[in-house]
């Protein structure tokens, strides 16, 4: 077990290493920093001088991989690959564009990022198992197909139409809930409510369907058949049987998006004013904050292996039939 | 005559989808899963619905550089000259005879009256707007409709022609759906196109641009990122799934790793960063786009690429799986024993063995890549502001519900549009996996 | 005579437009081994699922009455008629891995029916449980129920499932298949539980099977199904004595056996194929830089050879390595050492390209002839795949001549060449196979299982034609089996493979009437022989 877990954490370290030269690869060879100054500082009547200070101040200066300038290591440590890359790996995510420690702004802002999005993750996988389960249990039937084609409906609007849709019916017409804005301790919750009921209605309608063919799935297996063979009613067979084994699936692809909540979601937050990680990115692009942009992409990437490596930690400790090897 | 990059595309995917039904139709075991399409009245609904759309898309994908002004317009900008004309100050309702929003008007007599103008084009033909509007509306919406019925009846009629009598097929339910969907379609498209010359039946923008023309130019965008953004993921995720399935080994290690790296970097982010370096990119050669549509485009094209790009790994890992399971099957084992060359295993046997998941997945992907566009589009990061799409609309809207009164008629529209399409999309792509999942075959 | 435990009368199942049952009737008592017989397709397991009412929504169950002890389980509704499955009623299945929930323990499995259907403490449904286990013969009891199905070897896992159809104490166990997954020496065992149990416990056992030669030896009375049409009952002794209708005697007479062998003369011949020493082992990797500690050895140091034109039988259980054996020969799997010797030339001496074509001269027939074949892929296409390959020279028209020719000496019409594979029956796609197979004329053909997945009738035509080719070819075979009774029909020499190496290996008179070695004497004893008294 602990093998498994060191060679994983060995793999994850190439991994990163590409998603890092790729981003690298992305923010500076394809466009240069003098490109990236001429934009931050608008397009017209820009002095060199102007790109010179606005490099100047925010580190990229430097060469890209070799500083010929300098001797011995420095050679290496004074380019912008290892003073705006490296330090990715020790999560020193250096300063934004705009002059803020972006490693303290998120440390901060993942606490609301975290409360919007697990209870919407949980909230949202118990009423989905609870829907497909039920379209299981009544298969065949005009109750099936009804939830079926509601769940097609659902899934062919677009987030967008919900969140809007929600804030205008319950924030502006009935007044329930705040249309948006965030306050710290309980009374978030207030805020928190109307983004995690539409975010569970939006993934309502794919994620009852998938819940649904996993299940189906399962009924269709021998040891189904044995259970019914052995006297269990219909009822009893969904819940004791089918249900335990579907859950492999659906626990371990929980597993895989439970570190990247921490990420929050952009456009939940950003329609709902809530300060979290997603808002903070949708505000870098949109103010085209290259340091934060990149800061978050690797910051994701490390998320996701941790989630994968999750997962596979969490397959055999519900899976019987799963050893690590 | 001008092609734009996407235009070219598109023409050439419209090409491939024709050999490829052409060719499906000559295989036996592609016939079984298609007559089973053809006989679910939704699934042929759901086709015409999406053909029409292709129709409105296709039309705007024929470019020319219009003689009169020297921009760039496309047919569906011809056809629809009167609504590109017809540009209000700003919004107004649907149907409506004012503006929405009060100015000083100064009348004939010098008299200034602080009040809701009239529009320039909307409803300008009546004098009194309270009491004509709306009987004038419903007796040219019943002779639209009218027209329309004719129009609808007529096409029938030369479509019997050329037919002949000479099919005598069996009475198909599916059809019989699939011609009435289409009937009332041409009928009430042919109703709305007659009212638009006297009113802007979806209400006008907040530069006075009519919004029913909006959103028939959105359909394009909608389409494009649908389908090309497929045709840039599909040599990827298809060469590489089946390299790593049947070659295992180090080819294996090596495409594995390629995709765990793009999947590990979150899409949104992955597509944002793309998207501000291009931007960049552009801000800094603008010499190299002669026209804004030019411009537009390229970054739309730019778009379906990256979205491949950040799409293909799953596909790949799904064709990798079946790839694995296909060449332990003992007709490739055969094959290897009788001496057959792996590539020709690898075409003849893997490929025709594993190209369902392909075309499940396609006609799966495309209603989320049109519902991802609206998202993209909304954070900045999808098409060109410039470039009529739902998303961008959208995006406007939300300012306009804030108004007072509420501006609900772009988001409506596109709404209407964006959930017909999906809709349509998402039953469409129900029936194809079902008739071609050989597990769900089985099962009725 | 008594009332019967189980009466059916007029029972017929269809699915959509598909009779696959049609207005049966039948009877099983008290106490007594019932067994109804038939081949794949003959409807004889639906019938025993629409008695337990397990069949899919879409399956239409028409019955004038099915009855229990007197009582009409058709007037039952639903929710009671649940509690008479498991403890009036058990099931036994074909394939016990995937008959058990794969995520509980077997402890939990079984705990699972007695919980449901007495009323018991803890405790004492543990110490039933243990009971059970015991009763089954699983070894380690207390150990066992705190195990997955995963865990056990096959035989166990299909113990784990009489147990669990035995801990509702039912009147009547229905045996679906119980020993067809199972290799023989096991289904030998499981037979003898099955009867050692029936004995103690006086419930009736409903034996459904295929097998004529094991259902001699384990059934009271006989019903022979044929196209969902139950074409003759009899008691056991009188059926095998005298069978009545023309399909009992038609199956009877297609059974294989054993004693064929007697026949046989051995004519000298000069070797094929030699194999010296052939080796295929598996690396297992462990630690945290996978370093190779150890290997699976699937075949461990085999020496054999083959003569032209006869059949040399590789037999052994699941598991022992010889279609591995058979893969590794024609280089589908790597060998990890070991000669070959084919034709008089050292295979391993050979240049790639060369020895792409030599093996050609070596071809395979697979066991499972509906993956054989690509679906995909005209059977002209599908045969004529090696010419095309080998001999690209050849034109297009004379290999048309040539598979018009092999569907002709595979007994096929001609018109088969422009359709699918999936038109076909499955012994009409190992007669393409064979065809494929010897459209590059080869001198070996390795036959992995050819009969395994077919029935008993189509299996004595397959096994004629094959020797039929042989006779007019010259052909050589190297036929990989389980099956003792088909080696008895086919071969002339048999070698006996156990755990990756040959114990036993001599002319097949020889090696089937006077083994020597042990493993050699529990495979034969334990191959069901009709027994005709």
């Amino acid at each position: 077990m602990i093998q498994y877990i060191i060679r994983r954490v060995a793999y994850a370290i190439p991994l990163l290493l590409a998603v890092n030269i790729l981003t690298f690869i992305l923010f500076f060879v394809v466009n240069s920093p003098d490109d990236m100054a001429r934009m931050q500082l608008g397009q017209k009547h820009v002095t060199e001088q102007a790109i010179n200070n606005w490099k100047h101040q925010h580190g990229y200066d430097l060469p890209l991989l070799w500083n010929a300038e300098k001797s011995g290591l420095e050679k290496l440590r004074q380019t912008i690959f290892y003073q705006k890359s490296i330090g990715l790996f020790l999560f020193d995510f250096g300063i934004s564009d705009s002059g803020r420690n972006i490693g303290h702004d998120i440390s901060e802002r993942m606490w609301p990022s975290l409360a919007l999005a697990l209870p919407s993750l949980i909230v949202g996988l118990l009423v989905n198992i609870t829907v497909a389960l039920m379209m299981v249990l009544f298969r065949n039937s005009y109750l099936e197909f009804g939830t079926i084609v509601l769940c097609v409906i659902l899934m062919s609007i677009s987030s967008l139409f919900y969140i809007i849709g929600g804030q205008f019916v319950f924030g502006k017409l009935l007044k329930l809930v705040p249309i948006s804005g965030y306050d710290s301790g309980l009374s978030a919750i207030k805020f928190l409510l109307l983004p995690i009921i539409i975010s569970v209605i939006s993934g309502l309608g794919s994620g009852a369907r998938w819940y649904r063919t996993l299940f189906l799935e399962e009924v269709e297996k021998d040891y189904v058949r044995t259970a019914r063979a052995k006297g269990l009613s219909e009822v009893q067979v969904l819940f004791r049987h089918v249900l335990r084994n579907a859950m492999i699936p659906i626990l371990t692809g929980v597993v895989v998006v439970l570190p990247l909540l921490f990420m929050g979601s952009l456009i939940m937050e950003s329609f709902f004013s809530i300060p979290g990680l997603g808002s903070y990115t949708i505000d870098a692009i949109n103010r085209q904050d290259f340091a934060i942009v990149r800061s978050m992409v690797f910051l994701g990437s490390v998320l996701y292996i941790l989630g994968l490596l999750m997962t596979d930690i969490s397959y055999t400790l519900v899976d019987p039939r799963v050893r690590l090897s | 005559m001008v092609i734009l990059w996407t235009d070219g595309l598109i023409f050439t995917l419209v090409l491939a989808i024709a050999i490829s039904v052409g060719m499906m139709l000559r295989k036996p075991h592609f016939k079984r899963p298609l007559a089973k399409i053809t006989q679910s009245k939704t699934s042929m609904v759901s086709l015409v619905i999406l053909l029409c759309f292709a129709g409105v898309g296709l039309l705007d994908s024929v470019h020319y550089k219009d003689s009169r002004t020297g921009e760039i317009i496309s047919l569906l900008d011809h056809v629809a000259k009167p609504l590109t004309e017809q540009t209000e100050r700003t919004y107004s309702a649907p149907f409506s005879a004012y503006l929405y929003s009060k100015e000083m008007i100064i009348h004939d007599d010098g008299r200034e009256k602080w009040d809701y103008p009239r529009l320039k084009y909307g409803a300008a033909h009546l004098d009194n707007p309270a009491q004509q509007k709306w009987p004038d509306i419903l007796s040219k919406a019943a002779i639209g409709l009218g027209k329309g019925v004719l129009l609808a009846l007529l096409l029938y009629l030369v479509f019997w022609m050329i037919r002949g009598r000479k099919s005598a097929e069996p009475y198909r339910p599916a059809s019989k759906a699939a011609l009435l969907t289409l009937f009332a379609i041409i009928s009430l498209f042919y109703m709305l196109a007659y009212l638009s010359h006297w009113y802007h039946v979806l209400g006008t923008d907040k530069v006075g641009e009519d919004v029913f023309y909006q959103t028939l130019k959105s359909i394009r965008t909608g389409l494009v990122i649908g389908t090309l953004t497929t045709l840039m993921m599909l040599p990827l995720a298809i060469g590489f799934g089946i390299m790593a399935g049947f070659f295992r080994g180090w080819v294996d290690d090596v495409i594995q790793f390629i995709y765990t790296t793009l999947n590990s970097i979150p899409g949104v982010l992955l597509i944002a960063a793309s998207i501000l370096m291009v931007q960049v990119y552009m801000a800094n050669h603008p010499e190299q786009f002669a026209s804004v549509l030019i411009r537009a485009d390229m970054r739309l094209l730019f778009l379906c690429l990256i979205l491949g790009v950040t799409s293909w790994t799953g596909l790949c890992r799904m064709l990798r799986a079946e790839t694995l399971k296909v060449r332990e099957m003992e007709f490739v084992q055969a094959a290897e024993s009788l001496g057959v060359t792996r590539p020709t295993i690898l075409i003849r046997h893997i490929l025709p063995n594993v190209m369902h998941i392909v075309l499940i997945s396609v006609v799966l992907d495309f209603s989320s890549l049109v519902l991802a566009e609206a998202v993209l589009s909304y954070i900045n990061i999808g098409v060109d502001p410039t470039t009529y799409s739902w998303g961008n609309m959208i995006n406007g809207a939300r300012l306009e519900m804030a108004r007072d009164p509420v501006v609900w008629w772009p988001l409506s529209a596109a709404f209407l549009f964006m959930f017909t399409l999906v809709l349509a999309a998402n039953l469409f792509a129900d029936t194809v996996r079902n008739a071609f999942d050989p597990r769900r075959a089985e099962h009725g | 005579m008594a009332e019967p435990l189980l009466q059916v009368k007029n029972l017929s199942v269809s699915f959509q437009q598909d009779t696959v049952v049609d207005a049966i009737d039948f009877d099983i008592y008290g106490g007594e081994s019932f067994a109804l017989v038939g081949e794949s397709g003959s409807g004889k397991s639906i019938t025993a699922l629409s008695v337990l009412r397990l069949l899919p929504n879409n399956a239409n169950i028409q019955a004038d009455s099915i009855a229990l002890k007197g009582q009409n389980m058709l007037t039952i509704p639903e929710i009671d008629f649940c509690r008479w499955r498991g403890r009036r009623i058990g099931l036994i299945f074909q394939d016990p891995m995937s008959s058990l929930n794969p995520v509980m323990t077997i402890g939990a499995q079984i705990a699972e029916v007695i919980r449901l259907h007495f009323t018991l403490k803890p405790a004492d449904i543990e110490q039933r449980v243990l009971e059970l286990l015991q009763q089954v013969e699983i070894p380690a009891p207390e150990r066992r129920m705190q195990e997955y199905p995963h865990q056990l070897s096959g035989g166990l896992r299909q113990r784990v499932m009489i147990a669990i159809a035995l801990a509702g104490r039912p009147e009547l166990l229905i045996a679906d298949e119980p020993t067809t997954a199972l290799d023989v020496t096991i289904q030998a065992q499981v037979l003898a539980l099955l009867k050692k149990i029936q004995q103690q416990t006086g419930m009736a056992l409903w034996l459904i099977s295929h097998d004529l030669a094991l259902v001699s030896n384990m059934a009271d009375r006989i019903a022979v199904m044929e196209k969902g049409v139950i074409v003759e009952t009899a008691p056991s002794t009188a059926f095998f004595k005298q069978p009545k209708h023309p399909y009992s005697r038609k199956l009877l007479a297609a059974l294989p056996d054993i004693r064929h062998c007697l026949g046989k003369t051995a004519t000298p011949s000069t070797p094929l194929l030699q194999v010296n020493d052939f080796k295929v082992w598996y690396p297992i990797h462990k630690g945290l830089f996978k370093r190779v500690v150890d290997h699976v050895r699937a075949v461990d140091g085999v020496s054999f050879s083959l003569q032209q034109g006869k059949t040399l039988a590789l037999v052994g259980e699941s598991g022992c390595g010889k279609t591995t054996l058979g893969k590794a020969l024609l280089n589908l799997v790597p060998a990890t050492g070991g000669r070959v010797w084919f034709d008089g030339v050292d295979l391993g001496q050979l240049s790639d390209e060369a020895l792409r074509r030599k093996r050609a001269e070596i071809q395979m027939i697979f066991q499972d002839p509906f993956a054989a074949m690509n679906p995909r892929m005209l059977i002209a296409d599908i045969i004529a795949e090696g010419l095309q390959a080998l001999r690209p020279e050849i034109s297009a028209e004379q290999r048309r001549q040539k598979v018009l020719h092999l569907l002709e000496q595979v007994e096929l019409p001609a018109s088969s060449a422009i359709r699918y594979p999936h038109e076909f029956s499955g012994g009409q796609r190992q007669r393409i196979c064979i065809a494929r197979a010897l459209a590059v004329s080869p001198k070996l053909i390795i036959c992995d299982e050819p009969t395994s997945a077919l029935d008993v009738s189509v299996q004595a035509q397959i096994l004629r034609l094959l020797q039929d080719l042989q006779q007019q070819q010259r052909l050589s075979y190297l036929f990989i089996t389980h099956d003792l009774a088909v080696v008895g029909e086919i071969a002339d020499e048999v070698a006996v493979i156990y755990q990756g190496k040959i114990v036993e290996m001599g002319a097949a008179r020889q090696v089937l009437t006077a083994p020597q070695h042990p493993y050699t004497q529990t495979l034969l004893k334990a191959v069901p022989e009709l027994k005709v008294t």
